[in-house]
């Protein structure tokens, strides 16, 4: 079997045991749901209706069931506080939130991978140190913060970026790039951070290596070893982990997206928690933790192109 | 040289353990230390600069923003040992038991830990304080859930590398029970690594517990939270903003001297790093 099919199969266990954590934690809720949906005040006849909506007065195994095959053909329900279905809330914020998260990603490779490599070609210098206490400092400085700082510091001083608001790519691509450069920035630093040590660390072990030794001895020039052989190598770790990161950056999103205004996923999640909008809830977790196991699948698919040592077949 | 120096002083440790020990005594000394009660609403000195009467200025209900970020430090700790000792307690229960027992417990453990960590850590945690809903036990319940995996992948990992070894052979050749084995033999052999991890992970818990105030979900007001603070401080930011400032850095310190001191313990635990083999 190839092995993207073999790799895709893999990928339906750890979606099925996704589906099945989002949905009892959140049906598994102290109290009556419909209750907490509604509110204590409701009418009676309207959580009577909205218990049959959900079919909470049938058994929960069954509802699983249901649920299971409803989330298959992409029907999330229907949110109680917008009176639309889940499925088209969460399609029409999601290129917000991929976006910020994309670009964060963007940004923090840009930064990182070329610094990493300075700081390893120059290990133990001053500049290394300097890149490790930056690392460091980037590692404490929470996502949301770096956020206000921007906007106190950035847009505030310059009014090139917005402080707040977005604009849809296809309305007009550049102001979309101005409304998402502030937030990508907020959350790609942080994620820079970690991936300049990963990548220092990489580069610096592939350095060391017979290889760069040959390379050297043939008289080629530094900057050719490195980037032609050394970063080739190096970069294999530092894309698994970025890649990994990407789930990561749409966790992260969700709170800059509160600072940035942006309307995207993680406002419709807090908008579903604080409405009690369960399914909205239940909607948007699934959706960022399916996406977040595809990434996963779809780094493990990169490596080939990455580092043709590696087959698949 | 610098490497050498380094390694000589391990100042990630000692820098990492300075910040760290000042985070814990200014929180632990917090009533002593705050000049104000940190929840004293007094409308009329709303929004004072900063000034003798109060060091770092006054929020937008007048409260002394120190006295608040002092509490504030309470609660970070706070959070950190509570969801820490849940995520370190479960995770290396689950652990321990997955690689001493292996077989299908290991296989029905390890699904469940992988189901937890195919959620990005931040949604996990928001998703446990949407069920279990906003406040401050439930954002460290929902913390400490999210810290479950990670002890429990460490230390199933670090136990099927040690049980196999002579001195867990001999122990049970000696009729020793499995209980006392794991508790006696293994899990002082594998502590090392998760010490390293449980400082990363306070870390992260304070990182968390931050966004999660941040965004409305963690600790709620009038309890002083960083998080909380910097959430206050929105509606203020031009007019004030140092009120933004200072929270934010009392985090990313915080966050600066458990990540220090995790990498400080790393050197010094770690035979390989030690002998310079970076």
């Amino acid at each position: 079997m190839p092995f993207v099919v073999r790799r895709l199969l893999a990928v339906a266990p750890t979606v099925l045991v996704v589906a099945t954590v989002t949905f009892f934690a959140l049906q598994v809720v102290p109290g009556d749901i419909a209750e907490i949906m509604l509110g204590v005040d409701a009418r009676q006849e309207d959580l009577a209706q909205l218990r049959r909506e959900l079919g909470l007065d049938r058994p929960l195994a069954l509802r699983y069931l249901e649920w299971l095959g409803h989330l298959a053909r992409g029907d999330l329900g229907m949110s109680v506080s917008y009176r639309e279905p889940v499925a088209r809330l969460i399609l029409a914020r999601l290129p917000v939130t991929t976006s910020v998260a994309g670009a964060a990603m963007l940004i923090a490779i840009v930064v990182a991978l070329p610094l990493g490599v300075m700081a390893a070609r120059r290990a133990w210098s001053v500049v290394d140190l300097a890149v490790l206490a930056g690392s460091q400092a980037g590692l404490a400085v929470p996502a949301f913060w770096m956020g206000i700082l921007l906007i106190l510091g950035l847009a505030a001083a310059l009014p090139i970026f917005p402080l707040q608001g977005y604009v849809a790519l296809s309305k007009n691509p550049i102001e979309w790039g101005r409304h998402l450069f502030l937030p990508a920035l907020a959350l790609g630093t942080e994620r820079a951070a970690a991936l300049v040590r990963l990548s220092r660390a990489a580069t610096l072990d592939e350095l060391h290596r017979d290889y760069v030794r040959t390379a050297r001895s043939k008289g080629l020039v530094e900057a050719y070893v490195v980037r032609r052989h050394v970063l080739r190598n190096a970069l294999i770790p530092v894309l698994t982990v970025a890649g990994l990161q990407l789930g990561y950056l749409m966790g992260g999103a969700i709170v800059i997206e509160q600072v940035f205004g942006l309307p995207g996923l993680g406002r419709l999640l807090l908008h579903g928690i604080f409405s009690r909008d369960l399914l909205i809830v239940q909607g948007v977790v699934i959706t960022i933790a399916i996406m977040f196991a595809l990434l996963n699948l779809l780094v493990d698919l990169l490596y080939a192109v990455v580092d043709p040592r590696i087959t698949y077949d | 040289m610098a490497a050498a120096r380094r390694r000589r002083y391990n100042l990630p440790l000692l820098i990492g353990g300075a910040l760290v020990l000042l985070v814990a005594a200014t929180a632990l000394l917090a009533p002593a230390l705050a000049p104000h009660d940190p929840t004293a609403i007094d409308p009329p000195r709303r929004l004072l600069p900063a000034g003798p009467g109060h060091l770092l200025g006054t929020d937008r209900l007048g409260r002394d923003v120190l006295s608040r970020i002092l509490y504030g430090g309470r609660v970070a700790v706070t959070v950190g040992v509570v969801a820490v000792s849940i995520g370190a307690g479960a995770g290396t229960s689950i652990g321990l038991l997955s690689g001493y027992r292996a077989g299908r417990v290991d296989a029905i453990l390890m699904r469940v830990i992988d189901g937890l960590m195919a959620f990005p850590s931040l949604l996990l945690a928001i998703m446990v304080v949407a069920a279990l809903g906003p406040g401050h036990i439930q954002t460290m319940i929902a913390i400490g859930v999210v810290l479950i995996p990670v002890f429990a992948r460490l230390s199933r990992a670090q136990t099927l590398a040690v049980r196999g070894q002579e001195f867990v052979l001999a122990a049970r050749a000696l009729g020793a029970k499995d209980v006392f084995i794991v508790t006696s033999h293994i899990l002082p052999n594998i502590a090392g690594p998760l010490l390293i991890q449980a400082t990363v992970a306070f870390s992260g818990a304070v990182l968390a517990e931050a966004a999660l105030s941040y965004l409305g979900l963690g600790t709620q007001p009038p309890t002083p939270s960083w998080g909380g603070m910097l959430l206050e401080a929105r509606d203020v930011l031009f007019v004030r903003p140092w009120m933004a400032i200072w929270p934010g850095v009392a985090i990313a310190a915080t966050v600066l001297g458990w990540n220090l001191m995790g990498d400080g313990l790393r050197d010094l635990l770690d035979p390989r790093l030690r002998q310079g083999q970076r």
